[in-house]
Parts: C-alpha cells; sequence; structure tokens
C-alpha cells in the first residue's frame, strides 16, 4: 500500500504516454497529453500528503498539516497548463485550416506533395 | 483512516479506467467528455490528499473550460478520429510497457507514501508550516506560499499565461484580412433551450459571485487569484455560450479583455517596483505599510487581484478567440 499511489501515477504517465505516441489524431495526442500532465500533478501532490496531517490552513486545532509547497507549485501549473493547451488546441485550428485535416499521417503525406 | 485509504484506491483506480477509455474510444466527442469526468475525478482526489487550493482549480479546469476549449475545437476539425492505416501500434505499446516496468521499479526506492518525516516534508516546508502564519498573518499556508515566499516564481507564471494568451490571440485571429468582417455566430442558436437560459440566468450571478468571495477570502480559507480568475471567467463563458457571443461582447468587449490582461500583470510588477521604492527588495511586502504584518498584507490583496484580473480575462479572450474563429468561417457542424 505503501506505494500505491505512485503505481497509479505510473500507469496514468503510461496511458498518456501510448496516446500521445500511438495515436494519429492531434487532438487525441492533446489529451493524451493532458492525462500525462495530470499524472504528474498527482505524483505531487501525493508527495505532500502527511498521513494524519490536514489542509495546510492554520487553525488552533491542528499541528499536523500536509505540506504546502507542492499544492502552490501544482496550483499554478494547472492553470499555465490550460493556458498553454489553448495555444496548442490553437495550433491545430490552424493546421486543419491549412491543411484540411489533424491526423499526422494525412499531414504528413500532403506536405510532401 | 481506513475510509480515506479506500476512497484514494477507487477514485485512482476509476482515474485509470477514465484514461484507458480516453485511449481507446474512436469517438473525440466522447473522448472530451471523458476527460471532463478525468478532471471531476482528480480534483475529488486532491481534496482527499488535503490539497484544497488544488482542488479548487482543478475542478474550474479540468472539468470546466478544458472540454469546453475541447469542444470548441471539435466543432471546427470534425467529431471523429480517422482509422488509422500505419500499425505503429504494438512497438510503441512495448515501449511503455517497459519504461512504465522501469518507473515501477524506480518507486521501490522512494520514502513510503504519507511518512511525516520524507525528505519533500524537511527544509523550507517546516519553514513555511510553522513560522507563515506568524511571519505573514494569514492562515492559508498556500496563500503566503503563493503569494510571498514565492512570489517572483507567481510572477513568472503570470507571465506565462499572458503569453500564452497573446499566442492564442494572434494564431487564431492574427490572420483575419483587413476590410473582411467576421459575421458573429448566431445569437439565437440556444433560444430553444428555455431550461438552459433560464437555469443559467439563475446560476450566473451567483458563479461570479462567488468567484469573489474565492478572490478575497483567499488569505484565510482556500482559493486566491487564480482559483477566482477561472470561475469567474467560467461564469461569462456559460453567458456566452447561453446567451450568444454578441451579447457576451456588450457585457466585456474584446478590446477591455486585452487591456485587463495586460493591467494585471502590470499591478503585480507594480507591487514589486513600489516594494524596491520604499527600500526593500523586489516583491518584498513588509516594507509597503507601517508595520511587517500589514505590509504583507496589502502586498497579498494586491497581487492577488492581479493575478485574479489576469486569469479571468485570459480564460475569457481564449474562449472568444475560440469561438470567433470556430463559428465565422461556417464550417460548424451542429
Amino acid at each position: 500500500m505503501d506505494f500505491f499511489n505512485y503505481w497509479v501515477v505510473i500507469a496514468l504517465m503510461m496511458t498518456g504516454l501510448y496516446i500521445v505516441m500511438a495515436q494519429q489524431n492531434l487532438v487525441k495526442k492533446l489529451l493524451g497529453l493532458n492525462i500525462f500532465q495530470t499524472a504528474i500533478f498527482i505524483l505531487y501532490i501525493s508527495v505532500a500528503k502527511v498521513l494524519g496531517g490536514t489542509a495546510p490552513i492554520y487553525t488552533e486545532s491542528a499541528t499536523l498539516y500536509s505540506n504546502p509547497l507542492p499544492h502552490v507549485l501544482i496550483l499554478t501549473a494547472i492553470v499555465v497548463g490550460i493556458a498553454t493547451m489553448a495555444l496548442a488546441l490553437a495550433l491545430v485550428v490552424r493546421i486543419h485550416g491549412a491543411y484540411g485535416s489533424i491526423e499526422d499521417d494525412e499531414i504528413r503525406d500532403r506536405s510532401k506533395q | 483512516m481506513i475510509v480515506t485509504q479506500a476512497l484514494d484506491v477507487v477514485l485512482l483506480l476509476l482515474l485509470v479506467m477514465t484514461a484507458v477509455a480516453i485511449a481507446r474510444v474512436k469517438d473525440l466527442f466522447a473522448t472530451v467528455m471523458l476527460s471532463g469526468i478525468y478532471g471531476l475525478l482528480s480534483a475529488s482526489f486532491f481534496v482527499l490528499m488535503d490539497a484544497v487550493d488544488v482542488a479548487f482549480t482543478e475542478a474550474s479546469v479540468g472539468a470546466g473550460i478544458f472540454p469546453l476549449l475541447m469542444l470548441a475545437v471539435l466543432s471546427f476539425v470534425g467529431r471523429y478520429e480517422a482509422d488509422s492505416k500505419r500499425r505503429v501500434a504494438l512497438p510503441v505499446f512495448l515501449l511503455t510497457l517497459v519504461s512504465g516496468a522501469v518507473l515501477l521499479l524506480a518507486t521501490t526506492q522512494m520514502p513510503a507514501f504519507g511518512g511525516e518525516d520524507t525528505p519533500a516534508q524537511q527544509h523550507v516546508a517546516v519553514r513555511y508550516i510553522e513560522d507563515s502564519p506568524q511571519e505573514i498573518g494569514i492562515p492559508n499556508m498556500v496563500t503566503s506560499v503563493l503569494a510571498s515566499y514565492r512570489g517572483f516564481d507567481t510572477l513568472g507564471e503570470v507571465l506565462v499565461i499572458f503569453t500564452a494568451t497573446i499566442g492564442v490571440v494572434v494564431v487564431l485571429l492574427g490572420v483575419v484580412q483587413p476590410g473582411k468582417a467576421r459575421s458573429l455566430p448566431a445569437d439565437e442558436d440556444m433560444a430553444d433551450h428555455k431550461v438552459l437560459r433560464i437555469v443559467g440566468k439563475m446560476l450566473i450571478p451567483l458563479i461570479l459571485l462567488f468567484a469573489l468571495y474565492v478572490q478575497f477570502h483567499g488569505d484565510y480559507g482556500p482559493g486566491g487569484g487564480f482559483q477566482a480568475g477561472v470561475i469567474f471567467a467560467t461564469g461569462i463563458i456559460l453567458y456566452a455560450m447561453l446567451f450568444g457571443l454578441s451579447n457576451a461582447q456588450r457585457v466585456l468587449p474584446m478590446p477591455l479583455l486585452r487591456g485587463l490582461t495586460a493591467l494585471g500583470v502590470m499591478i503585480y510588477g507594480s507591487v514589486g517596483v513600489a516594494g524596491l521604492l520604499a527600500g526593500g527588495n523586489f516583491l518584498d511586502y513588509s516594507v509597503l505599510a507601517s508595520d511587517p504584518v500589514s505590509g504583507q498584507h496589502l502586498g497579498i490583496l494586491l497581487i492577488e487581484l492581479g493575478v485574479g484580473v489576469t486569469v479571468a480575462s485570459s480564460m475569457v479572450l481564449i474562449f472568444y478567440a475560440f469561438s470567433l474563429t470556430t463559428s465565422s468561417d461556417g464550417s460548424v457542424e451542429r
């Protein structure tokens, strides 16, 4: 049980990596990238957890808190992630405009012509 | 403790199942819906891990804005994947299996989950937990670290969001031929959906009010500029979807949003410069007021405001850019 969270992180990461490498559709690739990214979020947040601790908001009654630092890193990473994801999606829209397709192999074939 | 661990296992297994389903389903519309579920599941998991601020953000981004943007793109590029002609799946599958196995092996070297004395809980974490309630004077340590101890880092993050938004606007709207007026999407698209419109009308003011609460209560409970900005943007985007883009633009026109996106970054930077002028370091808030703790309060309030303004207007601006592009070329599938 000690490493269960980390195993799940690896399973999710590999699923994301598989989608990015094996799928031809660009939107699907981005969804895979999103899964990979969330796996890293889960890794950081799992590392921050202290069993028996509480959320890092000071109260009189609590003495044991989970680590606030990874929370900060991941909180900002989520919002930065959506902004950069939007940029990637914008590029997908433009690629569709230029090639009429968002399938990786079709784009490669058409750019060779 | 047992309940927490059981929930932990259930949520994580559900996450894996959702991820595998995303990999297998060919209908992109279904995968986008699945990734919304994925976002909500991971937000629930974050609550379980005591990361309430992160859960807030993930719920509104992962289950809210991300699927919306994806749907806007799908309406433009089509709903179904093409059947892949090239057969590369098997070697790639083996490769991921191998690298997964190597990583699994590496986890046995890691300190056990949830320990009090693991390396991650040493060093600065102790200082943040023990000293920040007195030093910064606010109970939420995540806000203290985000806005004050690591304020420089957060400034960088806000700049990245700002830059990415400029990128989206330039990539999507930068190529319009001058003189060719863009036709706005029909505002009456959603006119038939009376229930949606009425429920939306009731919900939107509450969403916006809640965003303001999250913004200004971030010192004392979970919340802050990032979360509030995203929630506020969700309210405006919901309005734009239900009542049409041109109505939404009457409330928040594009030029205003562009200004606001830059204004937020400027507020943040100016607080840093104010610290310099008052004789301290860049982004040192202690010198902003007569005593250090109220200086910290003032500084955090201002920079959280800057973050909130930039994040909210960036998200709305990105949504505008996508819906203008995907609807004005007449290729919207309905």
